[in-house]
């Protein structure tokens, strides 16, 4: 048996804002009518999870659910659990219309953490981020400089961020270069008076 | 640079988040078409200073194509709506009329 191994094995780098990979994350994702009743109450048995509404993200223990577009949703889990969780989700909705599939091994996934982690993901990304218009509860699905990413709040000062596996590395020295010391640009500090 | 919403998820964006998908409400003319009409189904588009419908797809999102009306002049945008219809929804069209009284495309007005 192999053993997995998270795209960049859990590297970090301290800048204005700690970037980590988190490592080895459950990740399926499950596609289908999502106003169907059954698929909520399929992430509710296999998750404890609420069906996020449009571009939320609920939390219920280790585990997340992301919604990702209007027939999609990204269900969060820890990594030895996401077959046993897929095989749930698939096994309660055989009657409905829906694909579910284990995508743990084909993303991954950064903690950015710090005061100024907004800024960081502000100078990659076409979000507002200010504390007004971004906070938890939220995900966004965006370009974070050349690759498509989703990110949402942990805390009032650090991020999850996800992407394609085969961008960790584009998108963690990408994350470094805008985290650099010494970067600060302090707009969402002064926007906060 | 044009600012975009997105009608399936509401996000509101620059246009570097989406990705440009051509002329919009084109008729498709397949085979047992006559050959001027599937000449203009490949390569006749409108190419107008001013209101322009277009297809954009939410490529960094959430992935959907859908309609977007703008100012190719001004890079104003009108509005945007479901790729789901084969012509603009009517208050789409007051809301170019607000801004370009007496505007037409194709058969829109
Ligand atoms: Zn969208």
């Amino acid at each position: 048996m192999s053993e997995p191994q998270s795209a960049l094995t859990g590297t970090t780098c301290d800048g204005i804002a700690k970037i980590r990979e988190v490592g080895l994350q459950g990740m399926i994702t499950l596609r289908g009518d999502l106003s169907a009743t059954e698929i909520a109450s399929a992430i509710a048995d296999a998750t404890g999870c609420a069906l996020p509404a449009l571009r939320e993200i609920t939390h219920e223990g280790r585990n997340s659910v992301s919604w990702m577009s209007p027939d999609e949703v990204m269900v969060f889990v820890p990594y030895d659990e996401a077959e046993a969780t897929a095989a749930k989700l698939e096994s309660a909705l055989t009657q409905v219309h829906a694909l579910v599939v284990n995508v743990s091994d084909a993303r991954a996934m950064f903690e950015l953490e710090g005061p100024n982690a907004r800024e960081v993901l502000g100078k990659l990304c076409p979000v507002d981020l200010s504390p007004d218009s971004f906070g938890q509860g939220i995900i966004r699905r965006t370009r974070l400089a050349q690759v498509p990413a989703a990110f949402w709040m942990t805390s009032d000062a650090s991020f999850r961020v996800v992407c394609f596996r085969s961008v960790a590395q584009y998108v963690f020295d990408t994350l470094k270069i805008a985290a650099q010391p010494g970067s600060e640009v302090g707009l969402y500090t002064q926007a906060n008076g | 640079m044009l600012i975009l919403e997105c009608p399936y998820c509401g996000v509101k964006a620059e246009e570097t988040e989406f990705h440009a998908g051509g002329e919009a409400h084109i008729k498709r003319f397949g085979p047992g078409s006559s050959d001027a009409d599937f000449e203009g189904y490949l390569f006749n588009r409108e190419n107008p200073k001013g209101v322009h419908f277009e297809r954009w797809r939410h490529a960094n999102g959430c992935g959907k194509w859908f309609h977007v009306v703008r100012c190719t002049m001004t890079l104003e945008v009108f509005g945007s709506y479901s790729a789901q219809v084969s012509e603009p929804p009517q208050e789409i069209r007051d809301a170019i009329t607000a801004k370009r009284p007496g505007w037409c495309w194709r058969d829109f007005a």
